[in-house]
């Protein structure tokens, strides 16, 4: 499918505006017919199990995402993250005393808020007998949020837990260096001023010399994006390609905005500037002005560009999951099941990237469905090259065979139930907040386009993935 | 020159990967039309850029011949006349190798230094053709690129001429040798090494086309040789022919001191640049292919290239796979070996477990092994991550926790044979079945060490060499009642440990501590003749040693070389007498145990680097003076009574069976013991010097000492009848 749209949109010399339309429109179409065709012959009727509680995402929230640097930039995190929640609390009307858990994602972590589950909870007016706390697993901590809080409700601790997740990189922690926090923790430590002279002797201009986050891996000490080059590259993904996956997801987003369908998005009224209504990052672009920009990683011959790589950004979500039975009796119409779960972890040098492809297949095995089964994709999408670089794989006997340890591949999904709502290159990717928009979106769009199974998967750092099967909740 | 430009991949493949056939490339071969009568090398055309891949048959490494010579200047002519060609990609279908350089065979075939001069001038024709070509040609080198490649690849440079070191990718893009690097992919639509190649040819390509259509302009930042030498100031200092002659006879200097003269390849290639820059580079090229010419047909030469030969048969298992492979390694004793030994396992991925008695001694191994580990990170050939995770495969302890999993123990315990007896018997008591218990003894007789074992035929010597993360060589020992299977285990881990192994028979002193012994008999009797330890160093290093023979009973040990020189003398005897024991016992009794106590012969200071005399020993010696007899005592007969009782045991170990072939004979004594590598081991300097000379002088010492010098048997034959050579 990927080829058929490339082929097409390299032999129409067509205008940014004439590609949209070509290459939306039909789609959209078809994914409505195909999901009503699909839903009367699936290979179960639900996933509920017997013994088990069945747990409901009843509603989720975000705020905007924006690029980082711009209207986010003078916020904290848990300034966000209490964005989101008092969403939340707007949206569903949950009495906040009902509330037993808190839990959030993040990754680059605010030193002074380091658990920012905590401190935007107390913040959001949560109750203080709430008790709160923050994950990290890199671009999948939100996923890692709503599993745990699916552990706690399955396991009957909890009946009632927000999971949430938030990025704020428009401020990072920059540090002193090794040497210059040593000097000064001994400072502080020393008690003549003969022992501070002498400490203080010892300092060289160097020290001042400042410490950022890394960017790299820790393992393999490669950036990201230059991972996201080479594994394009190993599957023989072409800069076209790659460019114009990136417009589709650009286009796509675009023309749900413009439709009103990103309905998780609530409105935030950042102190002393204007509301913020919408994401920031959707910019369609034309393959022309694409082509111009060169690689970002690999120079100067690699494919992956500023254009068709996610972006910085600044932003916070929240869902709340429920027993089901509690949800029904505090009388909410639940909008999704979250079902079966797995995560995943490989190699974290050359398959850094590929979660999404070992995930799936688990998942589905796991809860017992098929390719066909599902209705709605929502991949993480870190890297245009990534996204069309998991397709590939899954659609590869040979890499089944002999990476995956499976007799065959799981086959790609159909590309018109594929984040048709836009994804994390367009809209924007705050590391910590995506799993529960990920979430979020496709709870929205099997409601929306009456599909019953829906496929959340995500790549994250560290060579990790994850996948969950959301079940829409009958109307 | 123009146009060459080159692409390099960071090549990361191990041996065993680069078995893989690329079925693409075959693939392609067969499309391009009517070039298949060629073995070597051929090329198809995509779009405008010729793809030229070498390929030679039958090999794991392309190297250059006659026939890739030639089937290379018919490719680059058709290249060059065909109007559709506007540039060229020259890459090599074998993943890890794009040439290794010239073909040793194709050499030794030769019998005179005209035909070397001949082959050598073809390829300079062939190089020539490359730097003049119209087209712009780029070079996609994957993994190893050595010598003539490197010159095939890029125009060749002044101080990898003279070292031949090699070169990370990262490294040669910063020296400028390459202008780009293709990082190694991962698994993606077919096996990683595959696609590199691959991927390696599309960028290529691109660059190609970029060149042949002037949107990338050939630019290098700097000349080559200016990158090395010369900034702008000095590039234009060399145009003035004063500071040029000091400028070569600096770099002679330099090359000098550290070849003492030994190695005539250096001093050569400097001819051979000077001619170039003084009289123009046709005269240069000449001087060039007549300078390898006499070059090849050199003693050294042929030295060397035989090492290199006997090295790769080394680096062979002979004993086939083992039945069962070794992954859970023990060792016993964390001392210098000990840990040493645990260093070059874990991070070829052993688990290895490290015991000591003490938590004092284990603490001690374990920060040795990190250190060799760490220094590796400051060099970055590790990173620290992989330092992390070499550092996990060991796990240190005090008790035998582990060892009923053990696939194979090392001990490296004291040498006391009643000690090792007793940690066999422990261990025996807890491993499984198919465990070998490997002993790492320089000195004690394996089957001595076996009496006390249940199963002796599991029970194995494997003798290493200090330090042993840099000293390359392994000696495994096998008893009479060795299993075949054990030998074939001992040599697999020593092989994975990165080793150049030789398997000898048991035996007091098995190979190389016997022939070492000889030698240090004589080196200490002609410190009690009055020569002293520097000069003695001296003489030693001149004639080509690594290490001079006072500094190497430092680094032994003064008490392993008493320990080892008792055990010794007692068994065989006269042959091994010469010094006094008495010289290594005052040493011993005043602490000086060479470089681990701080004194020895020198005295050793961190962060010092000349060493200074230990003056303290001088009343040792001086109390155990010898008369030294004037006529065996000039330069050259103190080198030459060292060097001949070394060889004339060595023979002797051949002689008795000890040793099976003269080849380990060799590689044993020059990568173990540091016999001179440009002599290229007893058995071939016997062969090249000649064993008539070599008899003579150890008749003339043996008049003067008795019977210490007395030539052995294979020896007397061999000079008796001159066509019998080791090597044939």
């Amino acid at each position: 499918m990927t080829s058929l749209l490339t082929y097409t949109l390299k032999y129409l010399p067509s205008t940014s505006q004439w590609a949209l339309r070509f290459s939306v429109r039909p789609l959209s179409c078809s994914s409505q017919l195909r999901a009503a065709a699909a839903v009367q012959a699936k290979s179960k009727q639900t996933l509920a199990k017997p013994n088990m509680r069945n747990i409901v995402v009843v509603d989720g929230v975000r705020t905007p995402f924006l690029l980082s640097g711009t209207s986010y930039k003078d916020l904290m995190p848990h300034d966000l993250a209490r964005a989101a929640l008092s969403g939340l609390l707007h949206r569903t009307s949950v009495p906040k005393d009902v509330v037993d858990y808190i839990i959030f994602g993040t990754v680059i972590q605010e030193v002074k808020t380091s658990n920012v589950a905590r401190e935007a909870a107390l913040g959001a007016g949560f109750s203080d007998r709430t008790p709160a706390h923050t994950v990290t697993m890199a671009c999948i901590s939100s996923n890692q949020a709503m599993t745990t809080a699916v552990g706690l409700i399955a396991s009957g601790q909890c009946d009632v837990v927000v999971a949430g997740g938030v990025e704020l990189m428009s401020d990072v922690p920059i540090r002193h260096s090794r040497k210059m926090r040593k000097m000064m923790l001994d400072l502080s430590k020393a008690k003549t001023l003969g022992q501070r002279l002498s400490l203080i002797s010892q300092f060289r201009l160097n020290f001042l010399s400042p410490e950022l986050p890394a960017v790299a891996e820790f393992s393999t000490n490669e950036t990201m994006g230059h991972s996201a080059d080479r594994l394009a590259a190993a599957f023989a993904i072409s800069r076209l390609e790659q460019d114009e996956y990136a417009l589709r997801s650009h286009s796509l987003a675009k023309k749900a905005q413009g439709e009103g369908l990103l309905s998780d998005v609530v409105p935030f009224k950042v102190p002393g500037k204007d509301t913020v209504t919408q994401d920031n990052g959707i910019r369609p672009s034309s393959l022309e002005q694409m082509a111009k920009l060169k690689p970002a990683f690999i120079k100067p011959y690699g494919t992956v560009t500023a254009a068709n790589s996610s972006f910085l950004t600044d932003g916070a979500s929240a869902v709340l999951i429920l027993a089901e039975e509690k949800a029904l009796a505090m009388g909410y119409k639940p909008k999704a099941y979250l079902r079966d779960f797995v995560y995943v972890s490989q190699d974290p040098k050359d398959q850094l990237l590929l979660g999404p492809t070992y995930a799936t297949p688990k998942v589905l095995e796991k809860a017992g469905l098929t390719m066909n089964d599902i209705d709605a994709f929502e991949f993480h999408e870190a890297f245009s090259g990534q996204i069309l670089a998991n397709l590939k794989a899954m659609d590869s006997d040979w890499f089944a065979q002999n990476y995956m340890g499976r007799k065959a591949k799981v086959g790609s999904p159909p590309l018109e139930k594929f984040n048709i709502w836009g994804g994390s290159l367009s809209l924007g990717h705050p590391f910590g907040a995506t799993g529960c928009r990920l979430v979020m979106a496709t709870a929205n769009r099997l409601q929306k386009e009456g599909g019953q199974y829906g496929l959340v998967a995500a790549c994250a750092a560290g060579g990790q993935g994850h996948a969950m099967i959301v079940e829409a909740y009958p109307k | 020159m123009v146009a060459s430009r080159a692409v390099g991949s960071l090549s990361r493949f191990t041996a065993s990967r680069m078995l893989r056939c690329p079925g693409y490339i075959c693939r392609s071969f067969t499309r391009s039309s009517a070039l298949l009568t060629r073995t070597h090398i051929n090329y198809g055309v995509k779009g405008d850029v010729a793809v030229i891949r070498i390929n030679s048959p039958n090999s794991k490494v392309n190297t250059l011949g006659q026939e890739v010579h030639s089937e290379f200047i018919e490719v680059m002519n058709e290249v060059w006349s065909s109007n559709q060609i506007r540039s060229a990609v020259l890459i090599s279908s074998k993943p890890g190798c794009f040439i290794a350089g010239a073909d040793l065979n194709m050499l030794t075939a030769c019998t005179t230094s005209q035909e070397v001069t001949q082959i050598s001038q073809e390829a300079q024709r062939m190089f020539e053709k490359v730097e003049k070509s119209t087209k712009p040609i780029v070079a996609a080198i994957n993994g190893s690129c050595l010598g003539g490649g490197l010159e095939v690849g890029v125009p060749a440079a002044f101080d990898m001429m003279l070292t031949g070191r090699g070169i990370r990718a990262d490294r040669a893009k910063k020296m400028g040798l390459v202008d780009q690097l293709v990082e190694p992919l991962g698994p993606g639509i077919k096996p990683p090494e595959e696609r590199t190649i691959e991927y390696l040819e599309e960028v290529a390509i691109t660059f190609a086309k970029g060149l042949a259509d002037k949107k990338i302009s050939p630019k290098r930042d700097k000349g080559l040789v200016e990158t090395f030498y010369l900034t702008e100031l000095t590039s234009y200092a060399m145009s003035i022919p004063f500071v040029r002659q000091q400028i070569y006879k600096k770099v002679e200097e330099k090359v000098r001191k550290q070849t003492k003269g030994l190695y005539p390849a250096p001093l050569k290639i400097i001819d051979v640049v000077k001619t170039g820059i003084e009289q123009g580079s046709d005269a240069g090229y000449l001087s060039e292919s007549q300078k390898f010419g006499e070059l090849a047909m050199t003693k050294e030469s042929k030295a060397l290239m035989g090492l290199y030969r006997g090295q790769t048969l080394c680096k062979k298992n002979k004993f086939g796979a083992p039945q069962k492979e070794v992954k859970q390694l023990a060792i016993l004793g964390a001392g210098l070996m000990g840990a040493g030994i645990a260093q070059v396992s874990v991070d070829k991925g052993l688990q290895t477990i490290l015991k000591d008695a003490t938590l004092a001694a284990l603490g001690r191994g374990q920060q040795q092994v990190f250190r060799g580990l760490n220094d590796k990170v400051k060099k970055k050939a590790l990173t620290s991550f992989e330092r992390d995770t070499f550092f996990s495969n060991l796990t240190g302890q005090l008790d035998y926790q582990g060892f009923e999993k053990a696939d194979m123990v090392i001990e490296a315990v004291f040498e006391d044979l009643s000690l090792k007896h007793k940690v066999l018997k422990e261990v025996e008591a807890v491993i499984p079945d198919h465990c070998v218990f490997a002993s790492n003894t320089s000195a004690l007789p394996i089957n001595e060490i076996a009496a006390v074992s249940k199963r002796p035929e599991k029970v194995i010597g494997m003798h290493y060499f200090s330090p042993v993360d840099k000293m390359q060589l392994l000696e495994i020992i096998t008893t009479q009642k060795t299993s075949k299977d054990t030998t074939a285990s001992a040599v697999e881990v020593g092989l994975k440990q990165g080793k150049v192994i030789i398997v000898v028979k048991d035996g007091p002193g098995f190979y190389t501590t016997r022939c070492l012994a000889p030698m240090m008999s004589e080196v200490i009797r002609i410190l009690q003749e009055g020569v002293g330890p520097k000069k003695l160093d001296s003489l030693t290093t001149s004639f080509g040693f690594p290490v001079g023979a006072a500094t190497l009973v430092d680094e032994v040990g003064v008490d392993v070389a008493k320990h080892v020189a008792e055990n010794l003398g007692n068994v065989f005897g006269e042959r091994f007498a010469g010094g006094s024991l008495e010289v290594l016992k005052g040493m011993i009794s005043k602490g000086f145990l060479g470089r681990k106590s701080g004194k020895g012969f020198y005295i050793y200071q961190e962060g010092v680097k000349n060493k200074n005399l230990n003056s303290d020993v001088d009343s040792i010696l001086a109390s155990l003076k010898m008369p030294s007899q004037p006529d065996v005592s000039s330069d050259e007969d103190i080198q030459y009574r060292l060097v001949t009782r070394f060889v004339n045991e060595a023979v002797l170990c051949l002689q008795e069976g000890v040793l099976a072939t003269p080849t380990e004979g060799d590689i044993g004594a020059v990568f173990g013991l540091g016999f001179p590598p440009s002599l290229g081991g007893p058995f071939r300097f016997v062969d090249l010097y000649g064993a008539q000379k070599i008899v003579d002088r150890l008749r003339k010492y043996e008049a003067a000492y008795g019977k210490q010098f007395t030539p052995c048997q294979l020896l007397v034959d061999h000079a008796s009848s001159p066509n019998k050579k080791f090597y044939q």
